[in-house]
């Protein structure tokens, strides 16, 4: 276990207005801000895509490639990678304990929060989203790069996981029905009906519906037309107006396999300060296949 | 567990693949994705005409004709940035296309394990382009009535 001690945070913050209404303004940048400090040392880029060819087809130059499939879970348990395994695969990527580390990815970011949130468990302590992600860089016409990144090997500390904070259990989401929960996944899941097309793949869930009391509110709502996060008004608006939520709310985030709960989970926690919100990874692929749990179906939590 | 067997042209693709360690076989992947054609006029006019494909996590569409000499035809459309999905669609494109409406459909639903690819590509897109089979053999079938 690497000690807690100070951590000088390499790179300035990104001090842009927008930013600054967030709670924690420190952990997102804009592509400007990227663009300008993209050479400096003690800063890694990373891109996290749902499609696993993307980044093949150009990326942000000297961004390195984060696989959540291959990469951040666990290959035989349903899991992510211990303590030994993330720092063997950041000091493989040339990421260290005092890198600042941006994230940015396909589809809103989806992947690249759940790229953060992940990191968040090992309590990295320096990273950030990119805001508007990939299609932002690619829409402003920025620079793409096809070229091989291969950075320096660096030595990333072996760090336990801590998945009390930011990580719920399914048995820590029944002991928390009742309490505030949010559905991230479309309206069409959350209710439950289900595609039925004989001779065709299912989702991989035996049951449809939602977790009982949970609320809808698809994670890409939190999202403008241009990829970026919507203003903290508007997310207000959604999560506090809508949704409901009081901000001493201790909240349950969940979808299918929180990927794209890991998106809210970013919205509620970091941009407007949630002090408890944790990701039910376990999500519907296990809710909706366990024995006795209850489930609600329908447009009602 | 014995290999399904392949028409020759997918078997060629699936041993092109199982030749060349993991990293070659995403490039390969890749290098399928930019040869996938683009639609004739008649269906991009008419993108009505094309079936969904919503077990896909990418948009994607296609067409299947059979000719009266029972020659099989498929159409793809997949945005560029979407190029796993472009991807499996060309394969089945190169490994399809002109075949006869028979050995289109004795092509095994479950050859996508055959590309070496399920360690680097998640399960449920696999299943995607599972699922893309699956409908071009629903439509032979109902074209063939």
């Amino acid at each position: 276990m690497a000690s807690e001690g100070e951590f000088n945070v390499a790179l300035p913050y990104d001090s842009a207005a927008k930013f600054g209404e967030y709670a924690h303004p420190q952990m997102i940048v804009s592509t400007e801000w990227l663009a300008a400090h993209l050479d400096d040392p003690g800063l890694v880029v990373a891109e996290s895509d749902e499609d696993v060819l993307l980044y093949e087809t150009g990326h942000i130059p000297g961004a390195v490639k984060l696989d959540w499939h291959t990469e951040l879970n666990d290959q035989v348990t349903r899991d992510y990678v211990d303590g030994a395994g993330f720092a063997a695969l950041m000091s493989a990527k040339g990421i260290s304990r005092d890198t600042t580390l941006v994230l940015y990815g396909d589809r809103n970011n989806w992947w690249a929060a759940y790229a953060l949130w992940v990191c968040s468990l090992f309590g990295h302590p320096d990273v950030r989203l990119l805001d508007g992600g990939r299609a932002k860089w690619i829409a402003e016409g920025r620079e793409v790069s096809t070229a091989e990144v291969k950075r320096p090997q660096a030595g990333y500390p072996v760090i336990d996981r801590d998945d009390a904070q930011l990580r719920a259990f399914q048995d820590q989401v029944l002991a928390h029905l009742g309490q505030p929960m949010i559905d991230v996944r479309s309206p069409g899941e959350y209710s439950g009906e289900l595609l039925h097309m004989p001779d065709y793949p299912q989702e991989g869930a035996l049951r449809g519906g939602h977790i009982p009391g949970a609320r809808s509110v698809p994670w890409a709502r939190a999202a403008a037309e241009d990829a970026t996060f919507r203003t903290r008004a508007e997310l207000e608006a959604i999560y506090h107006d809508e949704a409901g939520l009081r901000p001493e709310d201790d909240v349950v985030v969940y979808c299918r396999i929180g990927e794209r709960s890991s998106h809210t989970w970013f919205v509620l926690q970091h941009l407007l300060g949630f002090p408890n919100v944790r990701n039910y990874d376990g999500s519907w692929t296990e809710w909706g296949n366990s024995v006795r749990v209850p489930i609600t179906r329908g447009e009602n939590p | 567990m014995t290999p399904a067997t392949l028409n020759p042209r997918l078997q060629e693709i699936a041993d092109d693949f199982n030749a060349m360690p993991a990293k070659e076989r995403l490039q390969l992947l890749l290098e399928f994705s930019q040869q996938l054609p683009a639609l004739p006029d008649r269906y991009a006019e008419h993108r009505d005409l094309l079936e969904p494909v919503p077990e896909c996590q990418s948009p994607l569409f296609l067409a299947v004709e059979v000719e009266p000499d029972a020659t099989v035809r498929l159409f793809f459309e997949a945005p560029p940035e979407a190029p796993t999905t472009r991807g499996f669609a060309s394969i089945l494109h190169a490994g399809l296309d002109g075949l006869d409406a028979d050995e289109v459909l004795a092509t095994p639903g479950e050859f996508t394990s055959q590309l070496g690819l399920q360690d680097l590509v998640s399960p449920l897109r696999l299943r995607g382009m599972a699922a893309m089979l699956a409908r071009i053999k629903r439509q032979i079938r109902d074209q063939r009535g």
